[in-house]
């Protein structure tokens, strides 16, 4: 039988959102998540990719049993997350991105042993780890400094450390690069992968490992969501595409990617597009998808093309409004041609659309 | 939904006592550092002496005007000691139902708390237990001040201490009790609800004999003092400390000390069941309705 460390079932989140003063009677239900079925093996690196309120933090709430499911069950370490999260959190943790949590009167080394002491790990192992992992994201000189004066990016290190410190056997990251700069989203994406690839540690004060004697013995489970196709593509074994609380595919990233190899996939740059929209280059024969994004004196298209041939057409289309290639190139799919092919639009539109419509 | 290999086994992650014991003793912890935080340990010491003593000073002059220093009624020492010892009320009832706010709202944590293997409601009792310390510096003090300056007739050799420590106990668990009382329903309300706590310990200010006898109080309202352990608790408090002036007033003086103390306990022991269970409907709810996490960013 598969060794599961996550298992869903038709979960569905619905969210009841009372109007403002004014509108006290009205009472709208936002779905969050529907029909959720996810089956994650322990030791995999799983990722859930969709732009924001896809239902990507929903879902982690649920296993992480801070929330209760409106249908369906979810089972974490082969326990079910509302009638045995005491069971389920002392295999797991969380770490969320993009917020400054955390005590900002204790300094750094206090606040990830005063939670390491929630989980049972002496002070001499607990302040073992935390050398070893503050050490691992380059903040150990931080040590001994106070949360409140750390840096959004480098408080962000440090909630990533007290995630890792538990060394949990599930290990739930929400967005952990969000609001990071470059290099540090680099430095966490790196420490991501050596903690997977380190042997789990020696087992902690009276906790036995649930999923230990399964196919993957010991081996850590991490589900990340991310909105960046980057960190998805790079550290994923699979991926599950979500997008209005629905998972719209489940796999590998280069199997995603393969569902358009057959297509013909071009980046072209140009002036600015004249009131050109992505519906009219649709319409011409043979353009799959087309994705359009203005920045200052010029915009991007992506063109998902049946056939090489169908170029013409939409360079023809391009003269006829009056709108100069600045360059065109021909390039192999990533996951964002994969969420375009099966939702229609990009993630950046979908988060606009998302932004309006709230 | 299939069933996992793993799923069956009969796991003991950590015991409930060990589990209870931690959360209890680094939530202590975290609250004394969040207590004494706010300021230098001189400007703490200060606030300590000078907030309870102006407290008893402002009850001190309008008992002197209403009285016309007339300070050797025994009415005086029993409002003076029902008004020291209700310090204890605010700080446990604020203290442990202050965390769930300061929590989730300001720190951020309590969604990090609930995922951890703690046990919530001992985590919020062991945050209140910095505010009982506080508390008792100012009882303490505001003691100490009567006792040396307005002749507050207590004296050490004839004082009952060992009813006084086990009501003081008893009280003190009672009073944390109702903190998770109101702890719980603050996990309900997506409001910033930090002076529930406050509220609650002042509204009962008036209904349990702190700083006049029951009997002052229309008839229809003496029943809610009646049900309120806090009621009995002042009142062992003040016989255990000095004794037979304490008994002079008429609403509790037919019951013997085991009496009171047999009713306190019994009344300690509902609140504390009625506390756990409504910890257990909330905790439920707040889940259910995504509250764990929720910020109003106040």
């Amino acid at each position: 039988m598969a060794s599961l460390a996550i298992e869903t079932e038709n979960l569905g989140r619905i969210y009841k959102i009372r109007g403002n003063k004014k509108e006290k009677q009205i009472r709208k239900e936002l779905v969050a998540l529907q029909e959720v079925n996810l089956q994650i093996e322990q030791g995999e690196l799983f990722g859930l990719l969709g732009p924001n309120g896809a239902g990507k933090t929903t879902l982690i709430k649920i296993l992480v049993t801070l929330l209760a499911p409106t249908t369906g069950q979810a089972r974490v370490a082969g326990f079910d997350v509302v009638d045995q999260p005491q069971l389920v959190r002392p295999r797991i943790n969380m770490v969320s991105g993009g917020e400054s949590s955390g005590y900002g009167l204790l300094t750094v080394r206090e606040n990830l042993w005063m939670f390491a002491q929630f989980y049972g790990l002496s002070s001499k192992e607990a302040n073992r780890r935390i050398e070893e992992l503050l050490t691992m994201v380059g903040i150990a000189d931080r040590m001994h400094t106070k949360s409140s004066d750390l840096s959004t990016g480098l408080r962000q290190k440090m909630n990533i450390v007290r995630g890792f410190l538990t060394d949990p056997e599930v290990l739930f990251l929400d967005e952990p690069t969000l609001g990071l700069d470059v290099g540090a989203s680099r430095d966490v994406r790196r420490f991501i992968l050596e903690w997977l690839d380190v042997p789990p540690l020696p087992g902690r004060e009276g906790r036995e490992p649930a999923l230990s004697g399964a196919k993957g013995e010991g081996r850590r489970t991490l589900l990340l969501t991310t909105h960046y196709m980057v960190e998805a593509d790079e550290l994923c074994d699979r991926v599950a595409i979500i997008n209005e609380g629905r998972v719209l595919a489940c796999d590998t990233p280069s199997a995603l990617k393969q569902r358009l190899q057959r297509d013909a996939l071009f980046e072209i740059e140009t002036s600015p597009l004249n009131g050109l929209s992505a519906e009219a280059l649709v319409s011409l024969p043979e353009v799959r998808k087309a994705t359009l994004s203005e920045r200052d004196g010029g915009a991007t298209l992506n063109l998902v093309l049946v056939e090489e041939a169908a170029l013409a057409g939409v360079i023809n289309v391009l003269s006829q409004k009056n709108v100069r290639i600045l360059k065109l190139s021909k390039r192999e799919p990533t996951l964002e041609d994969v969420f375009v092919d099966l939702v229609g639009r990009s993630m950046e539109e979908m988060e606009k659309v998302g932004a309006s419509e709230q | 939904m299939a069933e996992s290999s793993f799923a069956t086994r009969n796991l003991q992650p950590t015991t409930r006592n060990s589990e209870s014991w931690r959360s209890f003793r680094i939530a202590t912890w975290l609250g004394w550092q969040i207590e004494s935080n706010w300021a230098d340990p001189f400007l703490f010491a200060v606030y300590s002496i000078i907030k309870p003593l102006s407290g008893a000073a402002i009850l001190v002059v309008m008992y002197g005007i209403i009285a016309q220093g007339n300070f050797s009624n025994p009415l005086f020492p029993y409002i003076y000691l029902g008004n020291a010892f209700y310090i204890y009320a605010g700080a446990m009832m604020t203290g442990v139902s202050w965390a769930v706010i300061d929590d989730r709202e300001h720190y951020k944590t309590l969604k990090y708390m609930y995922i951890a293997p703690i046990r919530i409601p001992v985590y919020l009792l062991g945050r209140g237990v910095a505010r009982f310390i506080t508390g008792s510096f100012s009882v303490i003090i505001t003691v100490l001040a009567g006792v040396l300056f307005l002749h507050l007739p207590l004296d050490v050799m004839t004082a009952n201490w060992p009813l006084f420590f086990l009501a003081l106990f008893i009280g003190v668990v009672m009073l944390a009790m109702m903190g998770l009382l109101i702890g719980s329903i603050s996990l309900l309300l997506v409001h910033h609800v930090g002076f529930l706590g406050d509220a609650v310990a002042s509204a009962l200010y008036i209904f349990s004999g702190a700083i006049f006898p029951l009997d002052v109080l229309p008839a229809w309202l003496r029943p809610i003092g009646f049900i309120m352990p806090i009621t009995y608790w002042l009142e062992l408090v003040r016989r255990s400390l000095i004794g037979n002036v304490a008994q002079a007033f008429p609403t509790l003086a037919g019951f013997s000390n085991m009496e009171l103390l047999g009713i306190l306990l019994g009344l300690s022991l509902l609140f504390g069941v009625i506390s756990i269970l409504t910890f257990r409907f909330c905790d439920r709810r707040a889940r259910e309705k995504g509250l764990i996490d929720r910020t109003t960013n106040y």
